[in-house]
């Protein structure tokens, strides 16, 4: 077979290449600056190799208690959304078509006033409460981004759960609690697990409202960024922007493969 | 009294059931013995899943009452009675195997491991699906699914086996073996079953006996030779086979005016090409073959008649003369004679 040159091939592969190198550019640029000492601009090459900058942020106490603020905060956040948010999201996902549709827009009205006009009221309420700078007062601003995931998400998986399926477990023998356990949960858990992933990520990544409620106090990862780029070098910047990147990528690793590649994936092939 | 009760399968009495204000099922008497195979027939939206849902717990009867076993069963929930259920679609669980979701029931029960293992082998081998025990449902065809979904209704051992259209998502050449092979189980195990249908041929070639029903009401609860030689009403009459219908009386195998109405059935048709006692002439005007009969449309002076032969076949256009064999006579709509 002869190949032609293909002008429309080429101007593709060209596009694809720069947006891929639009959109991994950045995290390329990161990955590179976490280990060398220098690289400004009239320099082709790094002045040299290090890992000076990643013993920083760990021999560093204020960095490391925002690091561990955040890995304390987060699961805490998403675990309390869990308990508010998947019994109404049951609720909702078994609710005829127009009580479920009216729920969610409802809560996505909500969800899409503008965060920080939100963020300052609540504010005023919190120092009635004494919340400021506490760590549940953190962990509530943290919660109100996560209950939009935690609801639309598995209330849409709740509903698609067949009755009949949940019939033929009653007939079986098996109770409404029974039912609601190895058969409606069972079905719903891949719906769950990627809420779980996005109110994870939300909560980790949050830092208007964090920052807002928790400084000078607690500084979470996200928050403590802000005093970062302006305190240490750029390279230790990086070297906690990749640190912040490992949850993302490990859950949507970890949910890929139980989502999209798994047994729950086949399962969903019939009616 | 005690012997009476160990022979009953299924009772309900006076049974009503009341959907979106709407009476759905209204008054509905049934029993049948132990071990018999019964069909619910009706036309779509005659109440027929509405009555199995009712004796399988999901729906609880307005009124009346449900006795499995000779036991009262009204009140309770699906899980607590003894009946099990073959749902039209299946319903399989599709996160479990193929043997995890026959052994489901058995699991709930409580039952131990090797037991359980045993006893799911057992109803595989029933349905000859023992080689699918690891495949998921949604990976074997409707007919292995819907064979599934029967393992897992048999494997609870129940006291009534109800299947909803059990055959409706199958092409119809499966459908007929299918159908040859729940009848075969049923017989064998002796099991008290409830089949809805709205195939009338698959009711009558199954069941011991068909409960036609129309509107909420059961018409006739009758074995099949009955249903067809002797249908109690106009409306099992139509429903059931292929009938010539008209209005009028028969007098002297003639059709006249009047206020009955007369049934024959094609097959009650004689032809012949010569005059005999009570035939009369028509012409014909239709031959359409059906494979072992030929369907013939005369008219007659008094009528125009469908019948079914084997024997003489006319030509379009033929003199013939047809002679009534046998005619069902109903006066609003019961049948007098
Ligand atoms: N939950 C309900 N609310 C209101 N009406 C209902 C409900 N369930 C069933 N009906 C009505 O009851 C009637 C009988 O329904 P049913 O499902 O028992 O019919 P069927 O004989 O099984 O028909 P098909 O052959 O179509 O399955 C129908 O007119 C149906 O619309
Ligand atoms: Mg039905």
């Amino acid at each position: 077979m002869r190949r032609y040159f293909n002008p429309s091939k080429v101007a593709l592969n060209l596009s694809v290449f720069l947006l891929a190198l639009f959109i991994l550019g950045p995290i390329l640029w990161l990955g590179v600056h976490a280990f060398v000492t220098d690289w400004k601009y009239p320099h082709l090459y790094p002045s040299g190799l290090t890992l000076n900058w990643w013993s920083k942020v760990f021999l560093d106490s204020a960095l490391k208690t925002a690091i561990r603020n955040s890995l304390i905060i987060s699961p805490i956040v998403v675990v309390l959304s869990m308990v508010i948010c998947l019994p109404a999201a049951y609720a909702a996902g078994r609710m005829n078509y127009w009580g479920r549709k009216t729920f969610m827009i409802t809560l996505f009205s909500a969800n899409s006033f503008p965060k920080i006009g939100l963020f300052a009221a609540i504010a005023t309420l919190y120092y009635t409460l004494n919340l400021m700078g506490t760590f549940l007062g953190v962990v509530i601003i943290q919660l109100l981004g996560t209950i939009i995931y935690m609801t639309w998400i598995p209330a849409a998986a709740f509903a698609s759960v067949p009755r009949y399926l949940e019939e033929a477990a009653r007939d079986a023998g098996a109770s409404k609690f029974t039912v609601f356990r190895t058969i409606t949960l069972r079905m719903a858990m891949p719906g769950i697990l990627v809420a779980i992933v996005m109110s994870f990520l939300a909560s980790f990544d949050e830092a208007q409202g964090s920052y807002l409620v928790g400084a000078p106090t607690i500084y979470t990862m996200p928050t403590e960024m802000y005093s970062l780029v302006q305190n240490y070098p750029i390279q230790v910047a990086a070297v906690f922007s990749i640190l912040l990147a490992i949850p993302s990528v490990l859950l949507l690793g970890l949910a890929r493969k139980h989502i999209m590649g798994g047994q729950l994936a086949e399962g969903f092939q019939i009616k | 009294m005690k012997n009476v009760e160990a022979n009953m399968g299924l009772e309900l009495r006076g049974l009503k059931k009341i959907l979106g204000g709407r009476v759905i099922i209204e008054n509905l008497d049934l029993s049948m013995a132990k071990g018999e195979m019964i069909s619910l027939l009706g036309p779509s939206g005659c109440g027929k899943t509405t009555t199995l849902r009712m004796i399988a717990g999901f729906l609880i009867p307005d009124a009346g009452t449900v006795k499995v076993a000779g036991k009262d069963v009204t009140n309770l929930g699906p899980e607590k009675r003894p009946s099990a259920m073959v749902f039209q679609n299946y319903a399989l669980w599709p996160h479990m195997t193929v043997s995890r979701n026959v052994a489901y029931p058995l699991k709930i029960k409580g039952l131990g491991k090797i037991e359980t293992a045993e006893k799911v082998e057992a109803a595989l081998g029933l349905v000859n699906l023992l080689h699918h025990q690891d495949s998921r449902p949604g990976r074997i065809s409707g007919g292995e699914q819907q064979r599934v979904a029967l393992a897992r209704a048999l494997v609870q051992e129940p006291d009534v086996l109800l299947l909803d259209e059990p055959l409706s998502n199958l092409d119809a050449k499966l459908r007929e073996k299918v159908r040859e092979d729940i009848r075969e189980l049923q017989r064998r195990l002796g099991i008290t079953t409830v089949i809805v249908t709205h195939d009338q041929e698959e009711a009558l070639s199954i069941s011991d006996r068909v409960a036609v029903m129309n509107a909420g009401k059961i018409e006739q609860f009758s074995n099949p030779q009955d249903l067809y030689r002797h249908p109690a009403t106009e409306y099992v009459a139509t429903f059931i086979g292929a009938l010539n219908r008209f209005e009028g009386n028969l007098v002297e195998g003639r059709i006249v005016s009047g206020s009955d109405v007369i049934g024959i059935r094609p097959e009650d048709l004689i032809l012949s090409s010569q005059q005999n006692d009570d035939a009369l002439p028509g012409t014909v005007e239709l031959v359409i073959p059906r494979g072992h009969f030929f369907e013939v449309v005369i008219r007659r002076e008094d009528g125009i008649f469908k019948a079914f032969t084997n024997e003489f076949i006319p030509a379009v256009g033929e003199n013939v003369f047809v002679k009534i064999k046998k005619s069902l006579r109903y006066q609003n709509g019961k049948l007098v004679g």
